[in-house]
Formats: C-alpha cells, structure tokens, sequence
C-alpha cells in the first residue's frame, strides 16, 4: 500500500489572481519580503499497489486524465509507503 | 414543424436546463426532451445542449467530473459525427474539460462571482449560431460565472483566431478572458461553447430578446 501526495498548480506562465490577493494580503501586514504567491491544490490517495512504481505510474495517469488539467495546470507527486506514521 | 430534436443534458447541479428546455420546447416550438447524466445514448436528438449549472457541485474543477459521465461519452461521438452541441456556461467549461472545444476556463481575474448583462460584440456570423446576427452587432446577454477567464496557449490561439473560431466577444471584458473571448466554435464548426447565457434573454417577458436568434440561427440550420 502507498501514499502519493500530489500538488496541482496554476502554470507559472498564468496569472494567478487568488495568489496575488494573498500575496497583497500578506504585504500589506508586512510581509514585504515575499515577492510572489502561488495557491494550488493538494491531493491524496491511498493506493493498493505492490511495487513504489507501479504506484507512481499509477498516480500520473490518474493526474493526466482527472485529477489536473494540462491546458492550465502543472503537477507533481511523490510516492511514500503507506505505515504507521501516515495512517 | 421545427426540424429540432433537442436533447438538454442534465446533470447533477444543473440549473439552467429548464429555462434551455423552455426556449426550445415553447418559444422555438420543438421537439425537446431532458437526458439524463447517467443515458448512454443521444437517441434521435440532433442538438445536443450542455447548460449552465454546477455539475457535479463543480468539484475538483468545473466541469472535470462531468466529462466522465456515461452520457458525454456519447455526446463525444455525436458531436465527431457531426451533431450540434452547444454548451452554456458551466456547458463550455464541460467542453473545455472533454477537449471538444480548445483552452481552459480559469477563475475570474477579479476573484468574483459576476451577475450583470454585458454587452456583447459578434465576431463572425457565419456560423450556423450566428448567422441571424450582423457581423460586429452589439448585443446584450446576462453572464452568471465565477470561472469565465478563457484562457489558451499562444498556438492554440493562433490556430482558433486563423480559423475563424471565435464568435462572440466581451465589449468590457468583465473577468480577464484573452482577446475578450466569450464563445468559440470548434474547426468543424458543429460545436459552441460561450460563457454568456442567451437562453436568459430569449423571451420578452424577461424584457431582453437579444439571445432569442442564437437559437433562433441554430435551428433554422436545420431546416
């Protein structure tokens, strides 16, 4: 059994009008140190597979067709095995 | 007797489908019927109407679940057949989501929900959704949307602009959408998706009428 957390996000090429609220946001409290804000989305799914592979290719294919949309968003995920200190 | 044999699809968070029902079933005086999200066939419908809505509660992103329904299944084939499929609002963002129509929608570049009437420009009335239009006639049309920022690469936009795909644009572009982009047609030009929603203006009671000749373009191709 594994983990894949997945993290989904605006292309960095697309304004991304909710990060530039925050971004605002977070400025004008005087965090004038951050310089760009990006928002995206995280997903996790619980995978019964047998091998970390076999779970990664399962996991891009589930992004590609469902879980991100490449016209405006980019992806990326990592795999951990599922145990005791993720349950 | 109209040749229109609507189908209004209906899925789970639908909410403008009646009012789509309504202008086929008594104002264009057709043969109409509901599908439902869960129908594997399109029957003998040869439009097919996506409506505005929150399918499937717009969840994940607007319209990305519903492309996986059993029924858009069928609807992919219709439309590479050749059947016309119009979608409205969260209907665009369906066909966006399928690829039966280019780009994506993204969220409004002011972060709101707008609920106003635009005006709209049309950019090319040789399209069986425009044709009972003047070519750059202004029109009035309501939009309802929160995600109604067209957005495309650079190739892509090359290729719908080159192609004569855009047909109606925003004269005040409300929400960030590129080019002022409000609806599109695919290259085979059997299938539209625009954010404005003429289906809310097509009934003089409503006091606006500007949209009554979207559909009315629609089904006179049919005849």
């Amino acid at each position: 059994m594994f983990i894949s957390k997945i993290n989904i996000r605006i292309r960095d090429t697309i304004l991304d009008p909710q990060g530039k609220a925050v971004e605002h946001s977070l400025q004008s409290i005087g965090f004038n140190s951050v310089k760009d804000t990006r928002i995206g989305k995280y997903i996790e799914l619980k995978i019964d597979a047998s091998t970390e592979k076999e779970a990664g290719k399962i996991t891009e294919e589930a992004c590609r067709k469902l879980l991100a949309n490449p016209v405006m968003e980019d992806y990326e995920f990592e795999i951990f095995p599922f145990g005791e200190k993720n349950k | 007797m109209s040749k229109v044999k609507a189908g209004v699809v209906v899925f789970p968070g639908s909410n403008c489908d009646h009012d789509v029902y309504n202008i086929f079933r008594h104002t264009l005086n057709a043969d109409t019927k509901f599908l439902w999200h869960k129908d594997t066939g399109t029957g003998d419908r040869n439009i097919i109407i996506l409506p505005g809505g929150f399918s499937y509660g717009d969840y994940l992103r607007c319209g990305a679940i519903a492309k996986f329904s059993p029924l858009m299944n069928e609807i992919i084939k219709f439309a590479d057949r050749g059947g016309i499929v119009i979608g409205i609002c969260n209907g665009f963002q369906v066909l966006c989501e399928t690829g039966l129509l280019p780009g994506a929608l993204l969220r409004n570049s002011n972060l709101k929900f707008i609920c106003k009437t635009v005006t709209l420009k049309v950019e090319n009335n040789k399209s069986i959704f425009t044709s009972d239009y003047g070519i750059k006639e202004e029109i009035s049309i309501p939009i309802a949307h929160g995600e109604g920022n067209y957005y495309c690469d650079e190739d892509t936009f090359v290729e719908i602009t080159g192609n004569n795909q855009i047909l109606f644009k925003y004269a005040d572009n409300p929400n960030g959408s590129l080019d002022d982009i409000a609806g599109i047609q695919n290259v085979k030009r059997n299938v539209i998706g625009l954010m404005p929603h003429p289906e809310r203006a097509s009934d003089e009671i409503l006091g606006n009428t500007d949209g009554y000749r979207f559909f009315k373009s629609v089904s006179e191709s049919l005849m």
